[in-house]
């Protein structure tokens, strides 16, 4: 039996007994009880945290390993601090097949065999095309746990509307990545005063809110939940604030950048601030955070999107999309709770306990028998980001450069030691 | 003042620059222009420099504009135009500029479709970037030549003067630069188009907006009509252009509710009939000739300034 000693879990100093990959009990730093472990490991000094569930990254492979491949990814997560990351289907070629989900796992756990564990998400339509379902039945077998047709967004409400459906009846949700596809062809950023002195095209605030209404519409009259992906705006906060209250079952997700960032990144035609959907406004900012403490907002999510930074270094329009956050999540989230956006309790709730209900994974709570995947967390470690301090093959971040306080220094799944 | 170093490497934006940044160009430009109008046109004074004209967007009276003005001082013209050059075959625009700089161009003027191509270009180069026009962005040397021949119209009274702008406002580099070139010379700038024509955030640029023409003009010193792509039509923000023409084109009875001396500017090409009536382009209040000559004198003066007159050089 392992006993992690003296680590720091909201605001106590613990010991934790860990026997057989389960946790056996949490309790006081120093109880009697930790007599009863052959192997001791000081955690002094460190906090101690559930390892954390990531719903949203783009792991890059099949097809695009120059970016990312599933074993850099899933390293990045290991020491990002997931013990299990979900990753989407706009691979080349699409995961819209149950061979290439079982290419997926056992890449994974080729390279990973302790873990993190990678759930993949099944595209929602063949080739993300929008027009036919994919074989949900199939990816739900060979390993998928949810349904997405993220990178494209489904245009059509007919298809959206019959994959809920479809992918209900198997157990899974849809993530809607929400952006009306026909407003602001080519979009770059926000539109608004940045967007119209930079003379790029932007994409409205209600680009995105618009979208998350027809979906929760489609989720009231379906009766099947829906999960909203990577909020960006007051307004579709607004939107599923009013549905929740309508007892309608729609979760949704936002992303740190979302808490920290605003459109002002993308001054100068910063390519490594152009992200989908964009970095929006100060007032969004701020009804993003209120909502995740109010729980409006269940998750947050990396949308870990890795690019080669040849791709970043161009000119915005053509530039591509993302960030790459699986090394930075959950300094980025501390340093939120530093800024008062939410608390550390907050933190778990959000990054593990809230994901894994949403998406039925299981989940350490620190109670008896749960998984015995957690972290210790050195709060006073420094570090600047940048591509010799990041485990992801890319390194494409608005916060290339800076120097950040708390890194993860340890990391047990399922009762094992990965680092 | 000649004798003050120039402090900018590059021309990316009329915001960069000082009022008497603004004036020094001017004066030198009214300086070259004289010497434009010689019978023979040239003098050696940037004999030797080498300037690149980098165009990765159709453009044919910018170009030529800056070509005849290197040549006309000495210097070493090359054009490069997107057919046939290596971004046609797929070539960054990291790795055309890089090429370029090697062989040591003293200035470099980018036309680029993508806004802020010319500053990524300046980050990366030593050699001098003048921006001739990037996406909806900047164009400065366009503003400052509209200046220019305001300035002349004008005998440099600029201050309490009220310029209307009209058409395109969103996708116009034309209208963005000229916009903050006007202000900072105390100019009261009018902008006037149908908002699908409007950029976002326009109610927080320093101008008064209008959609209403007959309103627009009512007063105003200068009235600067701008392009309208025909493509505007195909986006859906217009229904057609004889809609367009019937509610925005510059006409005779539209000017008389302008002051009594006003002129009229057109950066060019115009559609005549679409955003200016045939009577004002060819009427004595119309100064889009005056603007080419401005044109070819200001860019001397840019170029001039770029390599002979910066700190340590020279």
């Amino acid at each position: 039996m392992l006993c992690v000693h003296n680590a720091v879990h909201l605001d106590a100093r613990v010991d934790l007994l860990v026997d057989n990959g389960k946790i056996v009990t949490m309790m006081p730093a120093g109880h009697h009880d930790s007599a009863a472990a052959d192997k001791f490991f000081d955690a002094s000094g460190l906090l101690l945290l559930p390892s954390l569930i990531d719903a949203h990254t783009h792991l890059r492979e099949p097809g695009q390993e120059y970016k990312e491949d599933i074993d850099s990814g899933l390293t990045a997560a290991a020491h990002g601090g997931f013990g299990a990351i979900m990753c989407m289907a706009n691979t080349r070629p699409v995961n819209d097949n149950a061979s290439v989900t079982a290419f997926m796992l056992s890449q994974s756990r080729r390279s990973h065999p302790d873990g993190p564990a990678l759930y993949p998400i099944a595209a929602a339509t063949k080739g993300l095309e929008g027009k036919e379902i994919s074989p949900l039945a199939e990816l739900k077998q060979a390993g998928c746990v949810a349904v997405s047709n993220d990178g494209k967004p489904l245009a059509s409400t007919e298809i959206c509307r019959r994959v809920m459906e479809y992918a209900w009846d198997l157990g899974m949700i849809l993530i809607d990545h929400c952006e009306d596809p026909t407003l602001a062809v080519g979009w770059m950023m926000n539109e608004g005063v940045t967007s119209g002195k930079l003379g790029v095209k932007g994409q409205p605030v209600c680009g995105e809110a618009l979208q998350v209404a027809r979906d929760v519409m489609l989720s009231e009259y379906l009766e099947i939940p829906i999960h909203i992906a990577h909020v960006s705006t007051r307004l579709a906060v607004d939107v599923i604030a009013r549905a929740k209250e309508c007892g309608v079952r729609v979760t949704a997700e936002t992303c740190p950048h979302y808490l920290l960032l605003d459109e002002s990144a993308v001054e100068n035609y910063n390519t490594l601030a152009k992200v989908s959907p964009p970095l929006r406004l100060q007032e969004d900012r701020e009804a993003l955070r209120r909502a995740v403490r109010e729980g409006i907002i269940d998750i947050l999510a990396t949308d870990h999107a890795p690019h080669a930074m040849y791709e970043k270094n161009t000119t915005l329009d053509m530039a591509p999309f993302g960030f790459s956050g699986l090394d930075l999540a959950l300094t980025l989230s501390f340093e939120l709770v530093a800024q008062g956006a939410f608390s550390e309790a907050d933190l778990h709730r959000i990054w593990s306990k809230r994901p894994a209900e949403i998406f039925g994974l299981p989940c350490n709570e620190f109670s008896p028998g749960d998984p015995a995947d957690f972290i210790l967390y050195d709060p006073c470690q420094e570090w600047t980001i940048g591509a010799d301090t990041m485990y992801s093959k890319s390194c494409n971040t608005p916060f290339l450069g800076q120097t950040v306080r708390g890194r993860v220094k340890h990391h047990w799944i399922a009762g094992k030691q990965i680092f | 003042m000649d004798n003050l170093p120039w402090q900018h490497k590059d021309l990316l934006d009329v915001t960069q620059l000082s009022g008497s940044d603004v004036n020094r160009i001017f004066d030198l430009a009214h300086e070259f222009q004289s010497i434009n109008r010689r019978p023979v046109k040239k003098v050696p004074t940037l004999k030797g420099k080498t300037v690149v004209l980098f165009f990765a967007e159709n453009s044919t009276r910018t170009r030529t504009s800056f070509d005849v003005a290197g040549k006309r001082l000495s210097a070493d013209t090359f054009a490069l135009s997107t057919a046939g050059s290596s971004i046609s075959k797929g070539e960054s625009l990291k790795d055309t500029g890089l090429t370029l700089q090697a062989m040591h161009p003293d200035v470099i003027v980018i036309r680029h479709s993508s806004s802020g191509a010319p500053r990524y270009l300046a980050e990366m180069l030593n050699c001098s970037v003048v921006n001739g026009g990037d996406g909806w962005h900047a164009h400065p040397t366009q503003a400052l030549l509209d200046g220019y021949s305001l300035n002349e119209a004008w005998q440099g009274n600029f201050r309490g003067k009220t310029l209307l702008i009209l058409g395109d406002i969103a996708h116009s580099r034309v209208a963005r630069s000229n916009l903050y070139l006007m202000r900072s010379l105390g100019v009261n700038v009018r902008l006037c188009a149908p908002r699908t024509l409007l950029p976002a955030g326009v109610s927080s640029w320093p101008a008064e907006i209008y959609s209403d023409l007959n309103r627009a003009v009512q007063g105003v010193d200068a009235v600067m009509c701008l392009r309208l792509q025909l493509e505007r039509q195909q986006a859906g923000l217009l229904p057609d252009l004889s809609e367009y023409a019937k509610r925005y084109c510059l006409d005779v009875a539209h000017l008389r509710h302008a002051s009594k001396n006003v002129r009229v500017l057109h950066p060019g090409p115009m559609n005549r009939g679409l955003e200016i009536s045939d009577a004002i382009a060819d009427s004595s209040s119309c100064l889009v000739l005056d603007q080419v000559e401005a044109g070819v004198a200001v860019r001397m003066a840019v170029l001039y300034l770029l390599t002979m007159a910066r700190r340590g050089e020279n």
